[in-house]
């Protein structure tokens, strides 16, 4: 059986030092958007996005395992955070943190529940969790159903950023997802993450090597919901609110695409794909239902033809780890 | 980057000289985006028909040939508060629109109603439901037109028990929208001398009624309030057909339903059912003569809708108000203020007001869904029951929360 | 207790769709070992291809309840020959991928042509009125979409587990390989059992459509519960599937009598607790 990802790329310490360019050729890029013409908000937007997606794939490019459910860490630490924020009017990074908390312990619940099961079965539970998940925060009251907790207050991180000003926000969120992307890609290359390739390629092997497998399948699946209710949280300071929206399941479905498009397994794929899909959306928009379709295309495309998604067929191209 | 930088800077000076040029001789542009779901549940209930209906209102202004020049511009916010606000942002930054149209949903209307305030926008809006556009959240930027939840259950409640309907049965979409459809309206109900036998909380998006339709059944009560909204309504209505619950001797009463779904229904299913609306194209000459050009012009030839209507209105008020400035200040707390100031006088809806609070009064009236025999026309639907005066069918000055009315 | 007696009727026939679908997800994983998450999107293009043919063509119900599921059968086979058969040896979870994607493009075409509110289809004359139970006002319709589709399904399950053919099904699925080499065309056979569990969904689709309106989302939400259905059930067996299907309408019905606000989240816990409990669902093999 053919696996998700290209594994036929080398990870030498080389390979590393590459990933470490690209990376700060990332950041300098990112950090540059405020001087240039892009509009600052939609880079906000797509940022803690790739921040999900780069969490997600943590799962499925090197824990073997699709969620499909991945919007109820995002929408959970986004309610909380929202709440922290606006009622219990606690500062920015005390909210960011409660959303974290909220995401941390809704992620060892449901992991420990759904990592039972493999392959499509994993992917159907952690569907069927998100989905019993969006009918309570419809119903729970302290979400406000579908008007969502609306106008809440940005703040001042630590006392001195002040998150109303567009460019600190910016900086501010790109903070967050740089130290975000810089934790994950510390992971990947850490023993843990050699022993979680090694599952993913060959459980029994793993195994029979006298690992328990289970035990760091979901300790995967606990940093991966966290790490994506921390872009649940800084999400809540770019769009001002939290609604139905991200815990819905089409929400999970787009965070597999973004993933899909960048290319399952690589690591700056998803946040190619989170910027591809964003700006898709914000220039459809006028498309209506169209955009639906043609997200619809791009998933059978991609599976058809483009299995490893544009970072890793650049990557595969240059015969790198990307 | 260089030509984008140079081209950022000549743009910002032209901009420069537009806005002082403004304050001198009046500047006579203005762009108008009409915000709607375009795609999804609402989308026949406003989203394209929206925008035809903002399109006929600036041709039937007069607008250009008084010197003026009008944009239009639309977006489907796929009924996501997020797009929504990204959008608006856009909007307002990049694209200059001066004047947000239509906005349905309420969770939407609620987030995009911040940054029109935040950025000193203007909205008007026609499609959302939620009465806290004009009660705790009000701004002094926003005007909510056509019709609330306040309303709805107002008018439904009062009517009705005053024709009889004196106990209820509440089937409620069980989330924020629903309570508040159903508390209201049970208040109004017992306020009026009728009586609640009970309710049932439905989940939302649930295709099968039957369970809670046979309780309904069982409680005996003459009116069966549905205090839930699109494909949940309808479902709840061709199931009550199926159990035979109309012709059992018991009322349907519909707090949030449209024109098209009912057109969706078809009569056979939806006849006896009663609703509240503020507009109906079949109402007086001009509206018929409105609707008929509308039609004409919109897809699958459907006649507009209230929020339809209430976009057209709007934005025709709107530009009364820009015209008696004498220029577009681009500042929207102000225009809206002179927007409030002027009484409000259309074809569709009527002599009004605009309250302090930004809410727009208007005649609500209660409608009951003919049988096929009654109906001579396509779109021949509706017949008249009763008429809540303007003053009465929205929420009074007394018991708004909004910091805007000065008590 | 008459009313009770009522709830547990009505919460049948939500089960009977329950099981309709699961069957068919269960038909088309132990074959082609894909989850069908176009099921639910194919189950809507029953209800409208139902609504064209009365419509459209004049053609009624009874007709309907045949040609619909063929057409929408064609139209899968169509799908399996042209974009699943090329993912066979991939990752399971590529199918997966690819079928979501297709259910996107259903839904999204279907709701720029036909909107969102749903169009209406009436009930058959036949089956018009109701009868008094005693207990309750049972509409004619619903008995008969008990009736049908437990006939549908036991039919299924003969088929598959009883016949000659359905041998060579369960055949192929073990041994591919072993299976051709008695002379059996394996990717025909798959892509038939793929056009029959499409068939399927397409029938439920038909079934529902008197009942709720003919909407292009309607089975975008139907298809999460039947995948925790699934789970509970396990899809070893096309039996357990189907008295899974059946139970979970019973117990969602019961649920709706007593405490109505979880009446949409019963499944899903159920699910968990089921999970907690046997992890390889209750009746399905290990995964």
């Amino acid at each position: 059986m053919t696996t998700l990802t290209d594994d036929t790329l080398p990870t030498t310490p080389r390979a590393v030092r590459d990933e470490m360019i690209v990376f700060v050729m990332m950041a300098l890029l990112l950090a540059a958007v405020p001087f240039t013409g892009v509009y600052p908000f939609f880079v906000m937007q797509a940022l803690c996005f790739a921040l999900l997606a780069c969490a997600f794939n943590l799962l499925i490019g090197y824990g073997g395992l699709l969620s499909f459910g991945h919007a109820m860490f995002l929408g959970t630490a986004g309610y909380c955070s929202a709440h922290a924020l606006k009622v219990w009017a606690l500062p920015p990074e005390l909210g960011i943190l409660v959303g974290i908390a909220a995401a941390f312990v809704l992620s060892i619940i449901t992991g420990y529940i759904s990592i039972r099961r493999q392959g499509i079965y994993f992917s159907m539970i952690t569907l069927a969790l998100s989905q019993l998940l969006y009918f309570i925060y419809l119903q729970a009251p302290f979400t406000h159903g579908e008007d969502g907790i609306q106008g809440i207050p940005q703040g001042h991180m630590f006392g001195v950023f002040d998150l109303s000003k567009p460019t600190v926000l910016y900086y501010v969120v790109l903070a967050g997802f740089l130290a975000g992307f810089l934790l994950i890609f510390r992971i990947i290359n850490s023993p843990f993450g050699e022993v979680l390739k090694s599952i993913r390629e060959n459980e029994q092997r793993a195994i029979s090597l006298g690992y328990r497998t289970d035990q760091y399948k979901f300790l995967a699946f606990v940093l991966s919901g966290t790490l994506a209710g921390f872009a649940g949280a800084l999400k809540v300071f770019v769009a001002q609110n939290a609604s139905l929206t991200d815990v819905h399941w089409t929400m999970s479905g787009e965070v597999v695409l973004m993933t899909l498009v960048g290319g399952l397994g690589t690591i700056f794929g998803p946040v190619v794909g989170a910027f591809v899909i964003i700006a898709m959306q914000q220039y459809l928009a006028g498309f209506g239902q169209w955009v639906t379709v043609i997200q619809g295309s791009i998933f059978v495309i991609c599976v058809l033809t483009f299995r490893r998604g544009v970072v890793g067929e650049i990557a595969h191209y240059f015969r790198r780890s990307l | 980057m260089h030509t984008k930088s140079i081209a950022a800077f000549l743009l910002g000076t032209a901009l420069a000289i537009t806005a002082t040029g403004g304050a001198l001789a009046q500047d006579k542009t203005v762009k108008v985006g009409v915000l709607t779901d375009n795609s999804g549940l609402y989308a026949d209930l406003g989203g394209p028909g929206s925008t035809l209906a903002a399109q006929m209102a600036i041709e039937d202004s007069k607008l250009a040939t008084k010197g003026w020049k009008v944009d239009l511009i639309s977006a489907d916010h796929q009924n996501k508060p997020d797009i929504g606000t990204a959008i608006a942002r856009q909007w307002i930054d990049v694209e200059k629109v001066d004047v947000f149209m239509d906005v349905l949903n309420s969770g939407v209307a609620l987030a995009v109603n911040n940054v029109v305030k935040e950025k000193n926008s203007v909205m008007i809006n026609s499609g959302a439901a939620t009465s806290d556009l004009t009660n705790a959240q009000c701004t002094p930027n926003t005007v909510h037109w056509t019709y609330d939840t306040y309303m709805l259950a107002h008018s439904t409640g009062q009517a009705l028990v005053k024709a009889g309907g004196d106990t209820w049965f509440f089937i409620t979409a069980d989330y924020a929208f629903g309570h508040a459809l159903e508390r209201d309206t049970a208040a109004v109900v017992k306020a009026a001398g009728g009586k609640v036998l009970g309710d049932v909380k439905a989940p939302l998006n649930n295709a099968d009624f039957s369970s809670f339709l046979l309780q309904a059944q069982a409680s005996k009560a003459k009116i069966i309030g549905m205090a839930n909204a699109g494909g949940d309504t309808t479902n709840t209505i061709k199931q009550a057909a199926e159990f035979g619950i109309v012709k059992g001797g018991q009322k349907l009463a519909g707090l949030l339903l449209f024109l098209t779904d009912v057109h969706s229904l078809g009569l056979n299913v939806a006849q006896g059912l009663n609703l509240s609306s503020t507009f109906y194209w079949d109402m007086n000459d001009q509206t018929r003569a409105f609707a008929k050009r509308f039609a004409e012009r919109a897809k699958n030839k459907a006649m507009p809708t209230m929020v339809q209507a209430g976009v057209y209105s709007g934005l025709l008020h709107y530009f009364k108000a820009l015209e008696a400035l004498g220029g577009n200040p681009h500042d929207g707390a102000k225009v809206v203020a002179k927007m409030k100031e002027m009484p409000t006088d259309d074809p569709l809806f009527g002599k009004g007001s605009i309250e302090p609070n930004g809410r727009a009064l208007h005649p609500a009236y209660l409608f009951e869904v003919k049988a096929p025999s009654e109906s001579k026309a396509p779109w021949d639907y509706y017949k008249l029951v009763g008429t809540t005066p303007a003053d009465k069918a929205f929420r009074p000055l007394s018991e708004s929360a909004c910091p805007l009315v000065k008590k | 207790m008459q009313a009770l007696f009522a709830q547990l009727l009505v919460g049948l026939i939500n089960g009977s769709f329950y099981a309709l679908l699961s069957l068919g997800l269960a038909v088309i994983f132990g074959m082609l070992n894909i989850i069908n998450f176009a099921h639910g999107a194919l189950y809507m293009m029953g209800a409208f291809v139902a609504y064209f043919l009365l419509n459209l063509g004049g053609i009624n119900y009874w007709w309907a309840l045949l040609l619909a599921p063929i057409i929408v059968g064609i139209f899968g086979m169509i799908l399996e020959r042209t974009m699943l058969q090329w993912l066979t040896g991939l990752d399971h979870l590529y199918g997966l991928l690819l079928t979501f994607g297709i259910a996107l493009i259903v839904q999204g075409v279907f709701q720029n042509y036909f909107g969102s509110s749903g169009l209406p289809y009436a009930i058959p004359d036949q089956l018009r009125g109701g009868m008094n139970l005693g207990f309750m006002f049972l509409p004619v319709y619903r008995g008969w979409v008990v009736v049908f589709s437990l006939v549908v399904c036991l039919a299924t399950w003969f088929l598959i587990e009883k016949t000659q053919l359905g041998a060579y099904l369960r055949a192929a699925t073990e041994n591919p390989t072993l299976v051709r080499a008695f002379g059996i065309n394996v990717p025909r056979m798959i892509t038939l059992t793929y056009g029959l569990g499409v068939g399927l969904a397409a029938l439920a689709g038909v079934l529902s459509a008197p009942i709720n309106q003919v909407r292009p989302l309607m089975g975008a939400d139907l298809i999460i519960v039947v995948f925790a259905v699934v789970v509970i059930g396990g899809m070893g067996s096309i039996m357990g599937s189907i008295i899974t299907g059946f139970a979970l309408g019973v117990i969602e019905g019961l649920t709706k009598y007593f405490y109505p606000e979880a009446s949409n989240t019963v499944v899903f816990v159920l699910m968990v607790l089921v999970l907690l409990v046997k992890p390889t669902g209750l009746t399905g093999r290990a995964a």
